[in-house]
């Protein structure tokens, strides 16, 4: 539990009501107008990425996954390191909805929304590549789900691949649902607020006739704390089963205990970084510098160094877990990481995640929008080193030396990765433009709180400054 | 939204739909004021009654006197149902259907068969959640009463309603739209079906 702590600057700056809560979030779907030119070339590009995604899905579907550098042994790649990549990256919205709403964070407010719809369109690019990998979706339907069929077949259930398909798509779902029924009420603010009858209609039927009736707020939110309770150990374990996918191998430098919590440390990791690639730019563009403070921003960074700190300590122990096995194959990964052909990738991926984090040690840092920026911006890049050190590294270090050979991606490998980005990036142009980016019915309940005194976090601004000039952010230190 | 104060039997709906009185139905501006009204109301005995907010306020449930676990209720159900599921389907598909022997490994395997059973709890779970409180709350519902209170959009923005209803047996129009002006509302009105 947070101690209330007098803090100069607070989850929302300036004094609000209810009424320019609802503006500043509203203002970005009912005023068209707000999208400018950057809006515009943000979408225009992710719709090229999304166009070119769909290119190479369709000249996958049509040559097989021969178009891509896997083969064996490296029968795992680029695919499988997106796919992990990706649903890391989801792994923060599902944290920031549930973990901190059951740890009454209130700052997680200004943020779960966003960090939600990132979940869901990373969960959606993650997705595709399992998929694709099976070279023909269409057939892989049969041994993925127990679908009753006419040949009798059946997932093999033992197997840690199927626990996959069970855990990220429900993992899926369950987001899907989290996420749509925080926007029930705010699709009913939307509705009463909308000009035009277009959106009047579309939020109408978005918000299931929702009248903010007490009987319905009382199961609104026992099924919503239920729903966050229930995502927690969700989404501890999927990234834990997809890290059995390793673990439960014999592969050197994949039979590590260590694994579950290092993925999931860093499954969040990723995923706070790319909540601060989005949050950053758009809270400067749309200014939401008030709902959306310097102090979550502080806040973030502190998260992201601590689970930087687990991921590296995941580091650690993997060198220690090599030399004292006494394996000679562990040994001899653990050399070719060190100076082999892709040492590159491994120093590299010391550099981002291990080395560049500790400068949210120092507090002006965490205040400096373009250091945070570009930190995130690394451990982004540096977590998708990780992934790619653990599977084409371990694959061609085998117990064969038939395996000694090195892997390289081809043009639609690379077509493919940047193609998910684009998608993803459209999708998250098209949330801030159709979608309220903020909870607005939990930041109303903060402004409520707040004015009340009893929000954990001493709001100083909003009750004893009022009209005085905004204090220096973290002026606290 | 325009809700003409009129009571005869015969509109445009027909001779039911949008005649005789719904509720009275009072309007404040914060979420105090509308819990101690609430309160108030309970204490005088009124027992159909709903208050409409923009945000859930806690201890609003407790002032109105409603209490519900239906909910948690049937999450609890739907986990057991899931879990019930998850290993079933897999002791169906290894032992029963297709019995396959992996490395002389026991038919039933069972730490192999916990992640699935966990994520179909869970899934089921969290459906029940979601799809449990829409029918309990009887949504999607496009059309309702209360939409008839004159300023009811701003429910959804920055004012709070409380409406007692006709079915209440002490409601009478006139005593009870007195009694909520007396409790600091900003305006009461007579709201039809």
């Amino acid at each position: 539990m947070a101690k209330a702590v007098p803090l100069n600057d607070v989850l929302i700056t300036g004094d609000y009501n209810y009424e320019q809560v609802e503006e500043a979030i509203g203002r970005l779907i009912l005023q068209p107008k707000l999208h400018k030119t950057a809006w515009w070339l943000f979408l225009l590009g992710g719709l090229g990425g999304a166009g070119m995604m769909a290119v190479s899905i369709c000249w996958l579907l049509y040559q097989g996954i021969g178009i891509w550098g896997n083969n064996v042994p490296v029968a795992w790649a680029f695919d499988i390191v997106n796919f992990v990549w990706w649903i890391g990256i989801g792994h923060a919205g599902t944290l920031i909805s549930a973990i901190l709403l059951l740890l009454k964070q209130q700052w997680r407010n200004s943020i779960n929304r966003f960090a939600e719809a990132m979940t869901i369109f990373a969960v959606m690019c993650a997705g595709l590549y399992p998929l694709l990998h099976t070279g023909r979706p269409w057939v892989a339907l049969f041994w993925l789900f127990p679908y009753p069929n006419i040949m009798g077949m059946m997932p093999q259930f033992r197997s840690a691949l199927e626990w996959d398909v069970f855990a990220v798509s429900t993992y899926f779902t369950i987001s899907l649902v989290f996420w749509f029924m925080g926007l029930i009420p705010d699709f009913a603010s939307l509705r009463d607020r909308a000009t035009n009858k277009l959106g009047k209609i579309a939020y109408g039927i978005l918000s299931l006739g929702w009248r903010g009736s007490n009987q319905h707020w009382h199961r609104y939110e026992q099924a919503n704390l239920l729903l966050a309770g229930l995502s927690t150990p969700l989404v501890l374990s999927v990234h834990t089963i997809v890290s059995y996918d390793f673990a439960i191998s014999q592969v050197p430098g994949w039979n590590v205990t260590v694994f579950p919590p290092y993925f999931v440390a860093g499954a969040v990791f990723a995923g706070f970084a790319m909540v601060m690639n989005f949050l950053i730019p758009v809270r400067a563009y749309y200014g939401l510098k008030d709902l959306v403070t310097m102090r979550h921003i502080d806040w973030m960074c502190k998260v992201l160094l601590a689970t930087g700190l687990i991921v590296f300590y995941g580091y650690i122990l993997e060198v220690f877990y090599a030399l004292y096995s006494g394996n000679v194959y562990e040994m001899r990964l653990l050399d070719q990481r060190l100076h082999g052909y892709y040492a590159w990738s491994y120093w590299a991926l010391i550099f981002c995640n291990g080395i560049v984090p500790q400068l949210f040690w120092i507090p002006r840092m965490r205040k400096n929008l373009v250091v945070v920026w570009l930190v995130s911006l690394v451990v982004g890049v540096g977590m998708w080193l990780e992934r790619f050190v653990i599977i084409p590294l371990s694959l061609t270090n085998n117990y064969l030396p038939s395996s000694n050979k090195p892997y390289y991606p081809t043009f639609w490998d690379f077509a493919m990765f940047f193609g998910t980005i684009g998608f993803f990036t459209m999708l998250m142009m098209l949330f801030l433009r159709f979608l309220p980016a903020i909870n607005i019915f939990e930041m109303k309940d903060l402004v409520h709180r707040i004015h009340r005194g009893t929000s954990k976090i001493e709001p100083t601004v909003a009750n004893q400054n009022q009209g005085a000039e905004p204090v220096a952010v973290g002026a606290d230190r | 939204m325009s809700a003409t104060h009129t009571s005869s039997n015969m509109n445009a709906y027909g001779p039911n739909l949008g005649t005789g009185t719904w509720a009275v139905v009072a309007e404040f501006d914060s979420p105090e004021k509308l819990v101690s009204a609430a309160e108030a109301a309970r204490r005088a005995g009124f027992k159909k009654m709903d208050a409409y907010s923009p945000f859930p306020i806690h201890g609003l449930s407790d002032a109105i006197g409603f209490r519900d676990m239906k909910v948690p209720f049937s999450v609890f159900a739907g986990g057991l149902t899931g879990g019930a599921f998850g290993y079933g389907l897999q002791f169906y598909v290894h032992v029963l259907d297709y019995p396959m022997n992996v490395g002389g490994k026991p038919l039933v395997s069972l730490p192999s068969m916990i992640p699935i059973t966990y994520e179909c709890t869970i899934l089921f779970a969290g459906l029940t959640a979601f799809f449990s409180m829409l029918a309990y709350n009887r949504l999607p519902k496009p059309y309702h009463s209360i939409f008839n209170t004159p300023g009811f959009e701003r429910a959804t923005q920055d004012r709070f309603f409380l409406a007692i209803e006709k079915e209440d047996p002490q409601f009478d129009p006139e005593k009870t739209a007195q009694f909520l002006r007396e409790l600091d509302a900003l305006n009461v009105s007579e709201v039809e079906a």
